[in-house]
């Protein structure tokens, strides 16, 4: 059984990270941003609405403000500096093609939720992308030019195959 | 003068018999998959003390584990089989309720996460899988440090948040019948993602059994079974034509909604959830009728 106190380690983008001094409750994005360096990862409504925080531990995409960081020691974790050198590079030029980001505060959130959401179903219909990123909020409501980033890239890829 | 840190234990069991060990510990907090837990210590509401042990759930393969038996139809679910693996195959076909009920959980994020044995032990009355679980009558299997023991969901679900689990005592798996016939589910909320429903409907026709089943959620302090339209509408359904009157499906809704025990709150008020629930009542029913 492992047992994690005030110190753990984290592999985050394939990186070995020591992190000590863990708070009690101390979320996975609150590592990510003030131990590891990695601030990517956004913190906004830290109850799961927004997206924002969005990564990948074990594959799949989930919000880092509700995951126990000491709970994924040990877990295989992706964040969005890491989405682009695993195979997502395509989406986040898509993303700049499309003018898909206004504010940027939500897109590391959107890339990576899509990232996984093409992973699972590469050539999603337009209701699909919708679903697949229904739990990542955009204040500057550019959802239009986000979906059709999303749809973009499938259909690129499905075009380079 | 020493500055004492305050730290917290997280054990990670790898099996039933380590989360036993582990489950003996005191102050214990049984993480799931954290949406509800870490959005309570995210905004304070819940402080995790320096003398708790935090048991995450997440890698014990039991919990993880689901099983079928064709012969007696009975399915087991692991209760760490999360919404996502619910909406999908084999459970969208083997209780396509429970699958219909998984897709409006939150958003992909969420449903990666979130636990079904984490719903039933939140024991919200908004919970999306306990109105389902309540219609098909689920019996939860529980590992405490006094061994298993076995409940079903109504005993289990006391009121609005509790429930009859003792600290540390963890839902290993929880187990439904496959039906034939149809079921289904529907919810009210302000958008179709991310939202705690304003009101819920689980609705069972069991061919073989002839027995209709209806179940509420988030009307009430647990959900509810609507026992008096149930009843309606086992004896007014004809199982062998698949059908039932119009006048049928006006009556149970107003009968369920009439069973609905709704209160006023922030999200929604009563009116408007007793409304809801004759409306998702009769719009269920007719679904099942066309088994759509």
């Amino acid at each position: 059984m492992r047992r994690v106190e005030s110190e753990c380690s984290l592999t985050v983008n394939g990186v070995e990270h020591a992190v000590s001094g863990l708070h009690p409750g101390e979320s996975l994005l609150d590592a990510l941003r003030e131990r590891c360096g990695l601030r990517g990862s956004k913190g906004a409504c830290e109850e799961g609405e927004c997206g924002s925080c969005t990564v990948l531990v074990d594959g799949q995409a989930v919000c880092s403000c509700l995951t126990l960081a000491a709970s994924v020691s040990g877990c295989s974790i992706v964040t969005v500096e890491g989405v682009g050198s695993s195979g997502a590079a395509d989406l986040q030029e898509a993303f700049l093609r499309a003018g898909a980001v206004q504010c940027g505060f939500c897109t590391p959130g959107l890339i990576v939720a899509a990232d996984a959401l093409l992973s699972r179903n590469p050539h999603p219909s337009l209701d699909e992308v919708r679903e697949g990123l229904a739990g990542n909020l955009c204040r500057c409501t550019g959802y239009g030019r986000i979906v059709e980033a999303v749809l973009d890239t499938a259909g690129q890829r499905r075009s380079q195959r | 003068m020493g500055l004492r840190l305050s730290y917290v234990t997280v054990l990670i069991p790898e099996n039933l018999a380590e989360l036993r060990e582990a489950s003996e510990s005191p102050d214990v907090i049984l993480l799931a998959g954290g949406t509800d837990l870490m959005v309570s210590v995210n905004h304070r509401s819940r402080r995790i003390g320096s003398d708790a042990t935090v048991i995450s759930l997440a890698r014990v393969p039991e919990l993880r584990s689901w099983s079928h038996n064709p012969a007696s139809g009975e399915l087991v679910i692991g209760g760490g089989i999360t919404w996502s693996q619910l909406e999908r195959p084999p459970f969208d076909s083997l209780a396509p309720a429970l699958a219909q009920a998984a897709r409006t959980v939150g958003s992909p994020q969420i449903r990666n996460a979130g636990t079904i044995g984490g719903n039933i032990a939140t024991a919200s009355p908004a919970g999306d899988g306990l109105p389902v679980l309540l219609a098909l009558g689920a019996v939860v299997d529980i590992l405490g440090s006094a061994g298993q023991r076995s409940s079903s969901l109504a005993d289990l679900l006391t009121g609005p948040k509790r429930t009859t689990l003792a600290p540390g005592e963890v839902i290993v798996s929880v187990r439904v019948t496959e039906t034939a016939g149809w079921q289904g589910y529907a919810k009210i909320g302000v958008r179709n993602a991310m939202v705690i429903s304003v009101a819920g409907v689980a609705m069972v026709l069991d061919g073989a059994a002839r027995k209709a089943t209806i179940a509420l959620g988030s009307v009430g302090p647990t959900v509810l079974l609507a026992a008096e339209a149930s009843a309606r509408l086992s004896t007014e359904f004809d199982w062998d034509a698949w059908s039932c009157s119009e006048s049928t499906i006006v009556s149970v809704g107003e009968m369920a909604a009439a069973e609905a025990r709704p209160i006023d709150d922030h999200r929604s008020t009563a009116e408007y959830r007793r409304h809801g629930v004759r409306v998702l009542t009769s719009r269920l029913l007719k679904r099942g009728i066309d088994r759509r």
